[in-house]
């Protein structure tokens, strides 16, 4: 018997109203999972209520970023949903899905493993394809499995759905030939390019085996690759961004291509790695009809996601929370504080929870060297803090200016301590450290829990009426 | 030159999945406060292995790089057991242990040769062993040590009759989740599915191998001076925690 749609959704969120009462969560997935359990196909029929249908976007990086800068380029067309807390697997989608009150169209953020599954129930009219890069073997198993499900996905995208992919990644804008409709994103900016780092996983063609000829990379593996075997290579993007200008921690501009016009884009979030995040999100937005001047000012209003290069006010000193979870994630963090210039302390805490990876050898993948110039304290913390240490310790750096302090918010004490008045502490947590670092950040009043933050900004997105 | 240890890392570009620039790195850190002098020489396909190679390694790779570099593998068996012969150390990991064996047999039954040099053979199965290790091995006889690592497998590696383990399975799968046990050890040369990277986490086994490549040149194995390892034993000590606490679950 099936169990009407009414009832489970009752049933589901009486699970998010406990969740949230009894303090340990904000009840973002817990909903979704009781929903999936009961009813396998309610999320479908959730979806099909959303007059204008629903977007997703997944990448290995940036999902949470660019999800909120398409959230805000649509905002003034679209009523949306959303799960801006980023809770990205099937239960997080379903548990937005009952939030769909008034809606019109569905804007997921979707994790690259449960992409198949999510988007076999949404039937997107949009998939937004940002990158794929080494991320947590241990829990998502080898690149080119995934990227082979991903293939299936595509292949099983109704035809008048449009695909978006970065044409900078060979292994996306390989799933996209021989389709139509598909936009294709990238970077036109040989300055911003450099060869190919240690940790760059797409080295060889897929198609042939040969190891690609990369006249430029910009981050990872992502950038202007040619197959000297089968002569696969990249082509000329739909939209692209050139003449960037990189602002420190602070933001960056640049000159933004889009078919018919060309706009100046200032961005308030800093890297490289964001101007993708920002094309990723112009493509989605074009495909849903957004205007040039709703791209821009959607991308420029566009705040830190939650725990993105967050800056969180603490008495007279300031903390900016940079979020890395693997090799290609963490190398543009570190690229990014290099050149806003090293910090002396610098606080990074890694955790091995299901959802950090319980695999920590890929911190020695990243190139953590560059920060040795100039950086005079590193605060180890998390539950691998000594693993951290090592990590540093095998580069170079003096044993003697490295801290053990395991305990997240005791690194963060000590890092504040270590700041001078005015002054700013960079802290790069793994998710789960993060979690914990927002928790306490909470507890003293410094910042709001983070599903309260989300839920303003879903509202906020949400509130915007569609100008007719 | 008797300060010199020549280690030859076979197929650094395809072969680097599990961080195993670290490995190399404490080996050249290791050495280097010893006074001896690390030469890495990176062997691709084509390429022939150094002459006077005092350590060799080789790293696990991705499904389709190792099946990249698998024939050019497969042909080396005999540089590399001459190698051994001549007194190389050899530390294989994961892929790089897999392909050593003399094959991988894939689900459809398809036969990937290897290069022979390990008494084994890998059957993939079904389910990856996934998970933090804890192994108890015996580098020299009557000392008993723990090794720790991480695992990520879908092979199954079968010892032949009479091979040594490098280890016995305290926590985790090892080489097939069935025998008990891990790895494989032939002489110098060890063979083993935990990265992590393994020696940051495991320092004592990086100095039993450098050790033991040092013995080639000197003609016999050198004291190392003890060197702080205060934050090696804390890692060691966590990853060993975590093993106990959830190695070697099934996923």
């Amino acid at each position: 018997m099936r169990i009407p749609l009414v009832i489970s959704t009752l049933a589901a969120r009486a699970a998010g109203f406990v969740s949230r009462l009894s303090g340990k969560g904000g009840g973002t997935t817990l909903p979704g999972r009781v929903l999936n359990a009961l009813d396998s196909g309610a999320s479908a029929r959730l979806a099909r209520r959303l007059e204008q249908g629903s977007a997703i976007i997944s990448a290995t990086n940036g999902k949470t970023t660019s999800a909120a800068m398409s959230a805000a380029i649509l905002a003034s067309r679209y009523r949306l949903a959303g799960n801006p807390a980023g809770a990205n697997l099937s239960s997080g989608v379903a548990t937005a899905l009952l939030h769909t009150r008034g809606a019109e169209l569905g804007l997921f953020e979707v994790d690259e493993a449960a992409l198949p599954r999510v988007a076999d129930a949404l039937r997107p009219r949009a998939l937004c394809l940002g990158n794929l890069f080494r991320d947590q073997l241990d829990r998502y198993g080898e690149l080119e499995l995934l990227a082979e499900r991903w293939r299936g996905v595509v292949s099983d995208l109704a035809p008048d759905s449009t695909l978006i992919v970065n044409e900078d990644d060979p292994q996306l804008a390989q799933l996209a030939r021989g389709r139509e409709g598909v936009i294709r994103f990238g970077i036109e900016d040989a300055r911003q390019g450099s060869s190919l780092p240690h940790a760059a996983d797409a080295r060889y063609c897929s198609i042939c085996g040969a190891a690609y000829n990369y006249r430029l990379a910009y981050v990872g593996h992502l950038g202007e690759y040619s197959c000297p075997g089968c002569g696969f290579e990249r082509s000329k993007p739909d939209i692209w961004a050139e003449e960037i200008t990189l602002e420190g921690l602070t933001g960056s501009s640049f000159r933004l291509h889009l078919p018919e016009e060309t706009l100046s884009v200032r961005l308030g979030l800093p890297g490289l790695y964001n101007v993708y995040n920002a094309l990723a999100a112009a493509a989605l937005g074009r495909a849903l009809g957004a205007q040039a001047d709703e791209i821009a000012s959607g991308l420029e209003s566009t705040a830190a996601a939650f725990g993105r290069s967050e800056r969180i006010e603490i008495a007279d000193k300031s903390l900016l929370l940079l979020l890395i979870k693997n090799p290609t994630g963490a190398n543009e963090v570190v690229r990014t504080i290099v050149a806003a210039g090293t910090p002396q302390t610098l606080v990074i805490a890694l955790n091995d929870g299901i959802a950090d990876g319980q695999d920590v050898s890929w911190i020695w993948d990243v190139d953590f060297e560059p920060l040795l110039d100039g950086l005079e304290r590193l605060i180890a913390s998390g539950r691998r803090a000594a693993e951290l240490a090592l990590r540093f310790k095998y580069a170079g750096f003096p044993q003697s200016q490295i801290e053990l302090v395991p305990t997240p918010a005791e690194a963060l004490d000590r890092g504040l301590e270590l700041t001078e008045e005015g002054g700013q502490l960079v802290v790069c947590p793994t998710y789960t450290a993060m979690l914990e670092l927002q928790k306490v950040l909470a507890e003293r009043g410094h910042a709001d829990p983070y599903w309260q933050r989300a839920a303003r900004a879903r509202e906020e997105s949400g509130q915007a009426r569609k100008p007719k | 030159m008797t300060n010199r240890i020549r280690l030859c890392h076979l197929y650094p570009d395809q072969l680097n999945i599990y961080a195993d620039r670290g490995n190399i790195a404490v080996f050249r850190s290791r050495a280097e406060r010893r006074g001896y002098e690390l030469e890495v020489i990176g062997v691709g396909v084509g390429e022939a292995l150094a002459r006077e190679c005092d350590l060799i390694y080789l790293g696990g790779g991705q499904d389709r790089e190792q099946a990249l570099i698998a024939p050019d593998l497969a042909r080396r068996g005999d540089e590399i057991s001459s190698a051994l012969e001549d007194g190389a150390a050899l530390l294989a990991v994961c892929g790089g242990y897999q392909l050593l064996g003399r094959g991988y047999r894939d689900r459809s039954g398809v036969e990937m040769p290897g290069a022979g040099v390990l008494p084994l053979e890998t059957v993939a199965g079904e389910g990856r062993m996934i998970g933090d290790v804890s192994i108890e091995c015996e580098l020299d006889p009557g000392e008993l040590l723990t090794v720790v690592g991480f695992e990520n497998h879908g092979g199954r590696t079968l010892l032949d009759p009479g091979a040594a383990p490098f280890g016995r399975v305290v926590h985790g799968f090892g080489n097939d989740g069935e025998s008990g046990f891990e790895g494989c050890r032939l002489g110098k040369a060890i063979g083993t599915y935990l990265h992590g990277p393994l020696l940051p986490r495991n320092p004592w086994l990086a100095d039993w191998l450098l050790g033991q490549a040092l013995a080639r040149r000197l003609g016999e194995t050198p004291e190392l001076e003890a060197l702080d390892d205060e934050l090696e034993y804390q890692a060691h000590a966590v990853a060993l925690g975590r093993a106990r606490e959830r190695g070697g679950k099934f996923r």
